[in-house]
Order: structure tokens, then sequence, then C-alpha cells
């Protein structure tokens, strides 16, 4: 079946089989293997990325649900060649190591900055539940979160 | 809070040396630009699913492939008699579908006989796609004769359990290892047990001992593992892009697997989404990329789905242990004994070094001064998944640490002490350093009483006591758990370690390019440690290149030199040791081009950070970068110099080092529903010098989550007719950010006095050390109920039973 959707603000139109899962849409259609594979389960969260401005759990959902919807990845969220203060805070305090579970992470952290832009730290471990990272115990995620929270993005026009 | 020196700083703002520095690597992984092996796609490249057992054990009648072969894009199916079929030059005597394991058994690539294990490789499709790969295996159709399976490691003595090994004429399950022999040993024996009689016979004294079980667990990096293999027909080549922890050592074996010859594969490792020993094994999976490869001429690429991670690659411990500890009542340890049954699973595919086959679990006698300590060590096969050295373990100083630490609580609960005095009392002072330990072990260094303070003074240890006792009298169950773990990390001498025979020592090359800009090339192999940061680093210390000058390459054999890879803390041990070695050199040869350049003897120069300079006349000198230029140019060099400054160096450690730490783990307990809540969670690391603390901060702190994870959530379960109940992610519970605690990290700074710049490892530290802190804080919490032990996972049904009086056995097939 032929399926479209917005990938980053281009469109794209491939022939897929229905059973085709978003995660693989993304990472074997579209070409963009920022979006990771991690689990099958909806567990791991590796495979996060957005619908409508919506975090899902890419590996759960088929690609022809998200047919005609906008969809924004990791690639997606660098802003006019300046990074997102998410994606800089996991460098300022060493939110990341081996780096796989580092994209979904990051999009989650964005969305849930945009919804809640002053976090407590339960808040900011709550958010972030629902992905599990192998290597960093969590600690310096919390931390990269705080900062961003705490420096946010310079070149945006605040309501 | 650290002990590093004031270094320069260049002008990106690095520390030109050792100290806080971002990570190179995280500008491509904040983007999603890792390269991670699922992200290689080769023109033409097939893809590809394995078929695997439903039985744990069971004969193999027959295999019919026909309807799979038919579908469309299904390029070709793969059974065992196929592979029996293929010839190659035979090194070891082996089938090919046979391969041989790192601890010298084999294991099935494809059962031909019989599956030993549920999920095992029973078949391999190559399709187009991976969805049409996976509609395949269902049209397959096997026909099995199930057998009774042997899931119980005692039961697999049994004089009339079935024998798992019958392929190799065996008659019983006994593992026998690489030395011949089915039971290691280590340490005084005849004292030990002398000792322990007399404790037991004198009325001062006591003698306690407990059944310890360290459940089967499962490395789970969330990146599972897979390859990209393409032998090119025309000229020969293999280039096999893997998630490889060791991709030196793992080429070699693949050499002696496939025939192909060593000098025509290439073992590429891009970024590896962690590893955590997941990742050392030789997996039939990856053994299959390649045949595939070879069947239909075009690259094939396999990846395993999570359940397969899980049920088939390494699983980790699966020891089951009895310690006995004798001691005065005054509290002074007299002797351990520890008696180990562990179970290796279907086939004994246990990555450690060959006179080991125990690994290092003999380090057991810990961080204590007592003469005499003995074990012995016997494994067995189960219808389970092979593996066993995995999971940041150490070689077993995991189980090691944890036995221990465990059996000096129940002491200490036994004679009434406090776990902390007990400890401090019996704590290796620094004047026994060099310690030589009954196992045979001999420590660098360490000021294990300092260390201990640190942790006790930043928990508030004192007060915590004393909040317990005041919540006590309210029915509240607060715990407070201890640990004190010794560990012995960087395998290893040559004379005494290798892997398949080779030695664990490994090889590096500096090149300095003229404009003073430099390469070095690693054989260890980065899951997420940071190598291409803290290798800079080390360079930039010895040479004042600065960091972001300094290119580290690693992870693909056609470009570095041998090594035997990462895994077991020996990056920085060896290979940091070989980078700061090479450095020296090029900086020895850099003093005798600044000599000739300066026309003095290189005996009149003097060394500063990154130059060469006439003694007296400081003026006069010539920057690292200078003498690079210099070393490429016109300038006579004395006779017998030759010019440039690249050199390569190979480190054989003359010893390992090791790294301790005191953690103390605070929680709170409901007793209704067994519930665990880590409060607190305190680590005090010495792993010597630090060359960049924030990620040896961040390597602990990934430690102690999966501490969390082993003390509380995770196992490997599997019930009586052999299924696993550990598949999915739905039932292996890993620790996420709520039940993990904001992590208080300490250190002491003891250097290593036999390692170049002083560093010990700790990448596996928090691992080892903290499951008994967690541990000994719930069994700490629930002791009132007269509770001395229960085994991990303590999980709120296991904590609760625990309480009641009836822990739940973990050893043993779930009924």
């Amino acid at each position: 079946m032929e399926v479209s959707m917005t990938i980053n603000g281009n469109e794209i139109t491939k022939d897929v089989e229905p059973r085709t899962l978003l995660v693989h849409f993304i990472r074997e259609d579209a070409g963009l293997r920022g979006t990771h594979w991690g689990c099958d389960t909806s567990n791991c969260g590796t495979c996060v990325l957005w619908v409508d401005g919506e975090p899902v759990k890419s590996c759960t959902m088929l690609a022809a649900q998200a047919a005609g919807h906008q969809v924004t990845t990791i690639e997606g969220i660098e802003k006019g060649g300046e990074l997102d203060p998410v994606q800089k805070g996991f460098v300022e305090c060493h939110g990341l190591q081996c780096g796989f579970c580092t994209p979904g992470m990051i999009m989650t952290a964005r969305w849930f900055l945009d919804n809640n832009p002053k976090p407590s730290e339960l808040e900011i471990r709550e958010a972030i539940s629902g992905q599990i990272c192998r290597c960093t115990g969590y600690k310096n995620i919390v931390k990269a979160i705080q900062w961003a929270a705490e420096n946010p993005a310079t070149n945006e026009v605040t309501a | 809070m650290t002990a590093v020196e004031e270094v320069p700083v260049s002008a990106a703002g690095n520390p030109i040396g050792f100290g806080n520095m971002r990570r190179v690597e995280d500008a491509r992984f904040i983007r999603g630009q890792g390269n991670y092996v699922d992200d290689v796609t080769l023109p033409g490249m097939l893809h590809s699913a394995i078929l695997r057992s439903p039985y744990a054990h069971a004969r193999i009648k027959s295999i019919d492939a026909s309807a799979a072969e038919a579908l469309p894009g299904v390029h070709a199916v793969i059974t065992g008699k196929i592979l029996e079929g293929i010839p190659r030059p035979d090194l070891l005597g082996n089938n090919f579908a046979w391969m041989p394991t790192l601890s010298y058994d084999t294991q099935a690539v494809l059962a031909t006989d019989k599956v030993r294990f549920q999920g095992q490789e029973v078949a391999f499709v190559i399709a187009d796609s991976h969805y049409i790969a996976k509609d395949a295996l269902e049209l397959i159709d096997v026909d099995y004769e199930p057998l009774t399976p042997v899931m119980d490691a005692k039961r697999a003595l049994d004089p009339d359990a079935p024998v798992i090994r019958d392929d190799k004429g065996f008659t019983n399950n006994l593992i026998v290892d690489a030395l011949g022999k089915t039971e290691f040993e280590s340490g005084n024996k005849e004292e030990t047990r002398a000792a322990i009689a007399a404790a037991q016979a004198d009325p001062n004294c006591v003698v306690v001992t407990q059944e310890i079980m360290y459940p089967r667990v499962h490395p789970a990096p969330l990146e599972t593992c897979g390859a990209v293999s393409y032998l090119d027909k025309v000229t020969g080549q293999l280039t096999m892009y893997t998630t490889s922890q060791a991709p030196h050592a793992h080429r070699t074996v693949y050499a002696m697997v496939s025939g192909l010859p060593e000098h025509k594969i290439r073992i590429i490792s891009p970024d590896i989404g962690g590893g955590f020993g997941n990742k050392v094994g030789v997996y039939p999976g990856y053994v299959l990329s390649i045949v595939g490869s070879i069947v239909t001429g075009k690259p094939v690429k396999w990846m395993e789905d999570r359940s397969e991670n899980l049920m088939s690659t390494s699983f980790a411990r699966d020891y089951h242990m009895t310690a006995t500890i004798a001691a005065t009542k005054e509290g002074k340890i007299l002797a351990v004994e520890v008696d180990v049954l562990a179970d290796h699973g279907a086939f004994n595919g246990v990555a450690q070094p060959t006179k080991y086959p125990a690994g290092f679990f003999h380090i057991f006698s810990g961080s204590y001064d007592y003469p005499n300590a003995y074990c012995k060590v016997k494994a067995v096969y189960t219808n389970k998944a092979p593996g066993g050295v995995a999971y940041a373990c150490s070689f077993r100083i995991t189980e090691a640490a944890y036995v221990i630490e465990r059996v000096v609580d129940c002491l200490a609960q036994e004679i009434n002490m406090d776990p902390a005095d007990l400890r401090l009392k019996n704590l290796l002072r620094p004047e026994q350093f060099p310690y030589k330990s009954p196992t045979g072990w001999e420590y660098d260094s360490g000021e294990y009483e300092k260390t201990m303070r640190v942790a006790m003074d930043m928990a508030g240890y004192d007060e915590l006591r004393r909040e317990q006792a005041e919540k006590r009298e309210r029915g509240e169950y607060m715990g407070i758990g201890i640990s004190f773990f010794t560990e012995g990390v960087g395998a290893g001498p040559r004379k005494d370690m290798d892997i398949l025979g080779l030695g664990m020592a490994d090889g590096i090359e500096l090149r300095v390019h003229p404009t003073g800009k430099a390469q070095l090339r690693l054989s260890v192999q980065s899951q997420g440690q940071g190598h291409e940061t803290t290798y800079a680093q080390i360079v930039a210390h010895e040479l004042g290149i600065p960091p972001e000058d300094i290119e580290v390459i690693h992870g693909d054999t056609d470009n570095t030199p041998f090594g035997l890879g990462t895994y077991g803390s020996r990056s920085t041990p060896v290979s940091g040791a070989a980078a700061a070695i090479v450095s020296r050199k090029v900086r020895d040869r850099a003093k005798i081009v600044a000599a000739a350049a300066l026309e003095c003897s290189p005996d009149d120069l003097e060394w500063t950070l990154g130059r060469w300079s006439v003694k007296g006349d400081p003026e006069r000198g010539k920057t690292i970068s200078e003498i690079a230029l210099l070393s490429h140019s016109s300038l006579e060099l004395p006779e017998g110099v030759e010019g440039h400054l690249d050199a390569t160096a190979v480190y054989n450690p003359p010893s390992l080092t090791y790294p301790y730490g005191c953690y103390i783990c605070v929680v709170d307990v409901d007793p209704g529903t067994g519930q665990v809540k880590v409060r607190r969670f305190i680590a005090v690391d010495d792993c010597g010098t630090r060359i960049n603390p924030m990620i040896v901060e961040g390597q602990v702190h990934g430690g102690l989550a999966d501490g969390i994870g082993m003390a509380l959530m995770e196992l490997i379960a599997f019930d009586k007719d052999g299924n696993n109940l550990g598949g999915s992610f739905m039932d292996y519970l890993l620790p996420t950010s709520v039940e993990c605690p904001n992590w208080e990290t300490g250190e002491t700074v003891t250097p290593s006095p036999h390692h170049p710049i002083g560093a010990k490892g700790v990448g596996e530290s928090a691992t080892v050390g903290s499951p008994a802190a967690i541990v000994n804080a719930v069994i700490d919490a629930i002791s009132p109920f007269g509770v001395r032990h229960a085994d991990m996972p303590l999980t709120p049904a296991n904590v609760w039973r625990a309480i009641q009086g009836n822990p739940i056995r973990v050893d043993m097939a779930v009924e």
C-alpha cells in the first residue's frame, strides 16, 4: 500500500506492506537511522519520535497509522543549524554513553519541557520512566534535562 | 572534589591532560548520527532470520524447509545438515555445523542432532527483507522428539540425569574445563578446614554457613547483537560489520571457524549500543551471516530481536554458592570457604582466561585480612542458554564480591555486631600492600579504611543508625547496607592469561603528523566508554598535544593493531598503559630530534609538557609540533635514528590492577507488600588515577543501576519444561529512572604502582560492588523478622515471602 507522511517537514511517499511498523518505515524507507529499535514490546523507548507533536513508541504503531500525519524525529529537532537545548544539555551533563537510547530520550525530554518548562527532579524522572538506559543510571540524563530547562533556546521567540 | 592536578587548557577549552572534558563522541550521538550495525546498509544486502527451538531438549527427527524455500523473496534456507556438507579447511577437527567456544568447547551453529536449550538455532533463512525471512520461519516444519530437560544445576549431577552433551561422548553433565579438570580449586584447603573446625570447637568463636545463590541474569544492552557480512568472491575478502567488544579476537575465531585466511578478514565494529559482556562471545548468528554471504554471494544482515537476545546470547551468573565463615565472637575473621556449583548451560561458552575456568572468582577472600581461604567450583551443563561470563562481571568477581559481602553481613548478624564495625576491624591495612591474598592474588595498592570512612561520612552513618532505631520503634523498616569490594582487573599478564591461546596483551600505534596533529590506533573497543575522549587525554597528558588534535581510531581490524578488546574493565589498565607508553616512545624520539635541531646533547634537554628545552636556558627549546615537522625535514639525525615520530607499542601488563570501593545503601521496606524503595546510595570508588572524572562517575552511575536491577528486579528463570520466563522486557525487568535514586558518588585516589599513569579501571566496579550493598540493606531492614538471607532478585513477592519465613528459591526451576 502507498503510505505518505511528512517527516521533519518533508513529504515522503512509499509503497510498503500494510504491516510495516512505523519504526521500520522511518529507518528503512525514509532512511533516517537516528530512531533506534530496541525491544518490540514498547518497554525500552529507543524508538520514540513525535506524531503530530506527541511522543510515540514507533515500534508499536503501523506506518499506515501515521499516514497523513506530521512526524518529527531526532534529525528534525536541530533548528537553523542550532542544537536544541536538550541536545546541548546531554553533552554538558554527560547524559549519554553508548548513545543508543539518546535520540528517544531527547525526543521525550523536548516534548516534556515544552509542556512543563520548570519541572522538578521527580517530574523529570517520571517523564522518562518509559525509557530504558543501560549505561548512565539516569542521574546525568535528569541533570541534562534540568540543564535544558535552565538554558532555554535563545533563538526562539517566547510567547 | 577531585584529586586531579591542575593542567593547562587548550584553545578549545579542553584539559591538556587529565580532567573533566566533554566527550568527542557526543556530537554524533545527540544528532542521531551514530553508526550502529543495524544502520549499515550495503548494496544488494539481504536480510535474515533464525528459526529457534521451542524445546529445551529434543531430538531433531527431520526438517522440511521446502515450503519456506518456495516463498517468493526467500534466497536460501540453511539447516545444520547443509552446514555439515559445506567443505572447509578443518582447523579444529569440528564439523562446519559446530564452532569452537571461547572455553575450548564446541557449540552448534545450527542444531544437527538435538536441540539443547529453548531458543537454540535450528535453521537460517535469507530473504529480501526481514519481514519475508520471518514469514519463512513459519513455513519450516521441524519434527522434534521431546526429551526430558535438565533445568536445575543440582539435578544435572544426578546419576540418572539425562546426558546433555552426548555429541561429545560424555556420560554425565559435568563440564571438563580447558585444563582437563572437572573441579577448580584455589586457596589453602587444609588450613582453611582446620581453622573452621577449630572455630567450631571454640566457644569464643562462631561459624556461619549460608547458601547464597547468584541467579541467572542477562546484560541486555539496548542494542541487540548483529552483523552484516560480505564475502567478495573475486578478492576472497570477508568484510564483517558486527557488534563486537573484541574485533581482533573475533577475527581470529572466524578464521578458525570459516577456514578463511585471517588476512582476508576485516572486522568492523562501528558504534556499539552497549556491551556489558554480551558482545564478547561468538554467536551462531554471526557465523550464519558469514555463511549466508558465502551461499548467496551477497551481503547478509542478521540482527537479533530482543527475545533472541535474552534467550540465546550470553547470560550471566547462575552461581550456586555455599559459604562458610569462621570468626571470633569479637568479629575477627579467621577463615572462609566457598563451595560453588556453576550452571554453564548447554555449551561451555564462557569467555575468560584459559587458566581460570571459574574466572577470577577466587578473589572471593575480599578486602579483609585473614590467612585462610579456600574455594572449589564445579560446573555443569544444563538445558539453558550458554554463556556465564558477562554483565560487567570482571570475570566472575561479581559473584565473588557478592558472596563475601553477604556472608560477612550474616556473620555480623550472628555475633550482633554493626556490619561497619566488623568490616573496619578486618580491612587490609595500607602497610600490607602489595598484599598477597590466600588464593594467590597480589593486590597492588589500597587505603581501604580511608575509603570506608569517606563513605560513612558522606552517608552520615551514625545518624542513619539512630534514625533506623527510632523507626523500628514505630514499626517502620529501614535498612542500611554496606559493601566493600576489591576487584582485580586488566587481564592480563601474558604468561598467565590467554583466551584460546591468545595472550591478553594489547597493541597500539601513535602517528604524529608533520603539523603536530596525531592519530592513535587502539585494539580495544568502546561500547559507550568514551575511548575517543579519554585516550586523547592520555596522549595529551604525555605529549602536551591538545586532545582535540588527537584522533582516536578503533573498531576496524584493518586499521588498528592486534589486541584482545574491551571487557573485564581491561581497556584502561592494559590499552591505557599502552597509550602512555607509546606516547613516551614518541617523546623520547622527539628528544633526539630536538637535540639535533638545537645542536646540543639530548642529555642537556629537559621536558616540560609539550616541549623539550635546554636545561638552564628555557628560551631555547622546541615544542612537540615543531619537533614533529623537524622529524620530517632535511634535519640530519644521529646515526641509527630514523625520522618521523610515529611509534607502536604492545603492553603486556605485569600484573592486574585492583580497584576497590565502599558502597552504602539505604532502603525503606514496606513489610505489608514487600516493596523496597532505595532511598539513598553512596558510592566511594578508588580506581587510582582518574583520566576523566566525569566519565568515571558516569560509569559508576551505570553500574549502580545494574545493581538495582540485579538485586531487586532482573531474573532469567525457567520452568520445569525448560521455558525461558525472562524472554522479553515485559518479563525481564530493568531499572528505570524511578527505581534509581540520585546517586551520591565520592572518591579516594590510590594510584596503581605498576601502571604507567596509575589508573586501575572502573567500568565494572559498581556492577560488582552494588548488589551486595542493596541486598544487605534489605536484609538489615527485615532482620527484625528473623531473616538472615534471601536470594536476589528481592522483588516485593520475595521480600514478603522472606518476612513470612518462606523465601522463594531461585536456584530451582519454577513449578
